[in-house]
């Protein structure tokens, strides 16, 4: 989570896995995406999917989970380096969000993260905006889930 | 009810959804689980960010719109899942205490070259506040069955 300036395109970083259990799915799926192959295995196995799956938005909360702890986790190392720690701005959204693999019960999803794109911001120059792709691969090397991320980072040299 | 196939999914407004009020305990519950940064769950902190108060998450708002799409239609929806979201805006903060109504559209409905048994139908998702303040835009494929009779031809 540093500085726009110290942000270079192609960076790379892996932030986290997480393991999806029936129990999780179920439970995500009661609240928020309640259909039938996201609430019972019998039904997962009948669908598209081939087993009991997680929501696709649960995959992309997962990922935004592991993102902020891997974040604060970056914050703490530059406070403890006496280094003064970049605060992220709210983002404006994404693209390409691709559910590519079904995620099933059981499933090890490890994230990573690439950036793609830098630039500044017009309207607000204390800020710059990066694209970030990042990417959810499972415990069989096959990649399920990526979307484009876009992020507001704070410039070091504010408005110069 | 008959189930909604691919057939009843014609380009133009498909419908309107809602109100769906949402409430400052699942703000803080959701941010609590999956977004925890103090613009989602301290309310002096998201005062001094750039959201100048407390808000939802972004993914917060994704998973209700979720739920108002499977509420509104896809609960009845002959539906696959989906291959993704082509793309989200998050244009305005969600606020506690919101009344969201989503408006719903296709943009876009063919048939599946690589399973022609099945369509995919592009919709256009946004979400208003009860103010009428779009608050985000999504446009999202899914995959649904053709009728039985559609399917042998």
């Amino acid at each position: 989570m540093g500085f726009f300036e110290d942000i270079e395109i192609g960076a790379q970083r892996e932030f986290g896995s997480f393991t999806f259990t029936a129990e999780d799915i179920k439970k995500f799926a009661t609240q928020f995406d309640p259909q039938r192959f996201h609430l019972d295995e019998d039904e997962g196995r009948k669908s598209l999917f081939g087993g009991l799956a997680a929501s696709g938005w649960h995959v992309a909360a997962v990922c935004m989970k592991l993102l902020v702890a891997d974040g604060k986790r970056l914050a703490a190392e530059a406070a403890a380096r006496g280094e003064t720690v970049a605060v992220w701005g709210p983002s404006p959204g994404f693209r390409e969000l691709r559910w590519i693999k079904p995620v099933l019960a059981g499933d090890t999803i490890r994230f990573s993260s690439r950036v793609e794109t830098k630039r500044t911001s017009e309207k607000r120059p204390e800020w710059g905006i990066l694209q970030i792709r990042n990417t959810g691969i499972n415990q069989r090397g096959e990649v399920a889930y990526s979307f484009l991320a876009t992020a507001f980072v704070p410039r070091l040299s504010a408005g110069s | 009810m008959t189930t909604l196939t691919f057939e009843d999914f014609k380009p133009g407004h498909f419908g309107t959804f809602g109100p769906r009020h949402v409430t400052r305990e699942e703000i803080l519950a959701f941010a609590a689980e999956f977004d925890p940064q103090p613009m989602h769950l301290d309310e002096m902190a998201a005062n001094a960010s750039m959201l100048k108060g407390l808000s939802g998450s972004g993914w917060h708002l994704g998973s209700i719109m979720m739920r108002m799409l499977f509420d509104g239609f896809i609960g009845r929806t002959a539906s696959l899942g989906s291959p993704g979201v082509n793309e989200m805006r998050w244009l305005a903060p969600l606020r506690p205490g919101d009344d969201l109504t989503l408006d719903v559209g296709v943009a876009e409905a063919r048939i599946s070259r690589s399973r022609p048994e099945t369509g995919i139908v592009t919709f256009k998702g946004t979400i208003r506040n009860a103010a009428g303040v779009v608050l985000c835009e999504m446009e999202s494929p899914i995959i649904v069955s053709r009728r039985a009779e559609a399917g042998a031809e």
